[in-house]
């Protein structure tokens, strides 16, 4: 029996060994590496060998301090971060609403087209928003002027409005977090609502005393996904903003910041603390998240 | 409805109040719809934008009064020349006419309509007339488009990099799944959490560590720094994977243990058969995973165009076209079509696949 356990040990371990290896070489230990790097002046340019890297202490710590980038980055972080999330959790609810709406003619249909977005290549995506919001002869403009609005936002043009039409892009892409809520919409007990109503509540009461509790768990999962995307967000500044975060740095996220330093002016060390800074911050809201969010968050079947 | 609902009050009690509920669940299915179908023409507006722009010159844009689908300016035949079609306003209505010889006050005009009438003279400025359009596509931007980006070499390197770094991921995730399912070793639960937690790891945390390590190598400016990691499993794939083969009974490995089958023989025999709908769903999520991949072949391929991925070589022209709405459209619609193509062919294993990932937390 105990050779029988061991032999099952075994295998376990020979088939989980990819898995191990590549935490180890592809995670663990760069992690490590670069909270080490931080402490280095390491440039990206010099071939990596003991004499070219220098311990400067906390140094690269004190510039984060004094970047005048910091505050300005992180606020286009947050900005997007703050407005993105609240739409994330919205946006695909009301689609998913919908969509399980027994009034819905060809739902399936509907569930087809609104997921459509989300396998759009991020820069396919990209280029079509750069498009359709061109200030001049794109159709949202086109739309809004003939909605009679004479003077619409300019868009990727307009410091004021880059940022929000990043978050229009995203919320285009969300279609996991509806079929996530769609799921748990269907698997909400119709008996849960016969008795409500049999109670006398209505739509309204309903919906918040069953339909939200019930679908807390995954409105959970789609907030700490949203939360540790947000905070990763970049790609499509780097590609309309072309690495200076235009216009006049209202596109400059954290990350593309980041990837600046460590990148285009090969600053590893410092690089390597924004890196950091990226690393803690998500870690602290994702860990903040499960210790607030896991007590609003209700488990119909008791332990999850 | 009003009439409707008087209409069906004439009848017996009985029947009225079913029909009166008919009329509801029909006023509801119908306000329902619109409400979804107005939400559809919104959310996809930009797609609509990307077709109709993609399939129309360039021209047509800024030209006044041009409609926004693909058109062309219509034309007339007359005695062997074609001549512009506009909607001219006379006295007896709006007329369309062929602009035979424009001058500035008045033009000579022919009226297809009335042939008899020969060509004869309006007053009134041409230059206010609207032109008539008719429905015409171009695929002058695909083809520019296509050249200009390099679409043949882009598509060709995604291809391989997709198939070969898929396969790689299936092999190491469903062995790795697998482990999870089924097999009792010590501290296996510590393991799956840790596993789980890397979900939450952002890609910059490790980055430039990976990148001095693949320079030392000698692999940057190649494609191992993309392939080789798949070869050793991720966490989304593994969660996925590791939930269906949990949902698989274990009486059939068991039996094929029992007829003495190693557990490789009992995965490739029993569990593998019985989990493709998720592998199916894996296999799609890498494979879209790597079409759209653009930080790590960025920074790992170091400008070498050649080896560009469909990604990183079409992110470059996002700001080169901004002056050729068309040929940006065009370049959008080739980078997206086989996903979509993908997506449309294999919905209902994709979306499957996306519920086990995030219900079952």
């Amino acid at each position: 029996m105990s050779g029988r356990a061991s032999r099952e040990r075994n295998w376990g371990l020979l088939m989980l060994s990819p898995w191990l290896v590549g935490f180890f070489a592809f995670q663990l230990l760069p992690i490590v590496f670069t909270v080490l790097l931080s402490f280095t002046d390491y440039h990206g340019t010099s071939e990596f060998k003991l004499g070219n890297f220098n311990f400067v202490g906390f140094e690269n710590y004190l510039r984060l301090v004094t970047d005048p980038l910091i505050l300005p980055t992180m606020g286009v972080t947050l900005k997007f971060a703050l407005i993105g999330i609240p739409l994330g959790l919205v946006i695909p609810l009301l689609f998913a609403l919908l969509v399980n709406s027994k009034h819905l003619i060809a739902s399936s249909a509907f569930r087809t087209f609104f997921f459509l977005p989300t396998v759009i290549p991020i820069v396919a995506g990209t280029i079509i928003f750069n498009g359709v919001l061109n200030a001049q002869s794109g159709w949202i403009n086109l739309s809004l002027k003939a909605l009679g609005i004479s003077d619409p936002p300019r868009w990727f043009s307009d410091p004021l409005w880059a940022g929000f039409a990043l978050n229009l892009l995203a919320v285009w892409g969300l279609g996991n977090a509806m079929i996530i809520l769609l799921a748990g919409l269907q698997g909400i007990p119709t008996e849960l609502y016969e008795a409500a109503t049999i109670d006398g509540a209505n739509g309204v009461q309903r919906f918040f005393s069953i339909t939200i509790p019930m679908l807390s768990p995954v409105i959970f999962y789609n907030v700490t996904i949203g939360v540790i995307v947000a905070f990763q967000y970049f790609v499509p500044a780097l590609l309309i903003g072309q690495r200076n975060g235009d216009p006049q740095g209202s596109l400059l996220f954290f990350p593309l910041h980041f990837y600046r330093q460590a990148f285009v002016f090969s600053e590893m060390g410092y690089a390597s603390v924004l890196a950091l800074v990226i690393f803690v911050v998500t870690m602290i809201s994702t860990g903040l998240l499960f210790f607030f969010g896991q007590r609003l968050v209700y488990y119909a079947g008791g332990e999850s | 409805m009003a009439t409707l609902t008087r209409l069906v009050s004439a009848q017996t009690a009985a029947a009225a109040f079913v029909s009166r509920r008919a009329v509801r669940t029909f006023a509801s299915t119908l306000i329902v719809t619109v409400i979804g179908l107005g939400v559809m023409i919104v959310f996809l507006t930009p797609i609509g934008y990307m077709l109709a722009t993609a399939f129309k010159p360039d021209s047509q844009l800024t030209a006044q009064n041009a409609p926004l689908w693909p058109a062309k300016a219509a034309t007339y035949n007359y005695q062997g020349k074609d001549y512009p079609l506009y909607d001219v306003p006379t006295s007896t209505g709006i007329k369309r006419l062929a602009l035979i010889r424009p001058f500035r006050e008045d033009s000579d005009v022919f009226d297809p309509a009335h042939p008899e009438q020969g060509v004869f003279n309006v007053k009134g400025r041409w230059r206010t007339w609207s032109p008539v359009y008719e429905f015409s596509l171009t695929l002058e931007n695909f083809v520019t488009a296509w050249d200009q980006v390099n679409f043949t070499l882009l598509f060709r390197n995604s291809l391989i990099l997709a198939i070969i770094s898929t396969a790689g991921t299936l092999f190491s995730c469903i062995l790795v799944a697998y482990s999870f399912a089924r097999f009792r070793i010590p501290g296996k639960n510590l393991l799956f959490i840790i596993l789980i937690s890397t979900i939450v790891l952002p890609p910059q945390a490790t980055i430039i560590p990976l990148y001095i390590l693949f320079t030392k190598l000698g692999w940057t400016g190649t494609w191992l720094p993309l392939l080789v990691p798949a070869f050793f499993a991720n966490a989304y794939d593994v969660f996925l994977l590791r939930q269906y083969i949990m949902g698989i009974p274990r009486e059939l490995d068991e039996a094929a243990m029992l007829d003495g089958a190693n557990p490789l023989r009992t995965l490739v025999s029993v569990i593998i058969p019985q989990a493709i709908p998720a592998i199916t769903a894996v296999t799609l999520f890498h494979f879209f995973f790597v079409w759209n991949q653009y930080f790590e072949p960025l920074v790992y391929l170091l400008g070498k165009e050649e080896l560009y991925p469909i990604s990183v070589g079409v992110g470059a022209f996002v700001t080169t076209f901004n002056n050729y709405p068309g040929r940006s459209a065009a370049t959008a619609a080739v980078a997206l079509l086989l996903p979509a193509v993908m997506f449309f062919l294999a919905q209902r294993q994709f979306m499957q696949g996306v519920v086990i990932t995030g219900v079952d937390k």
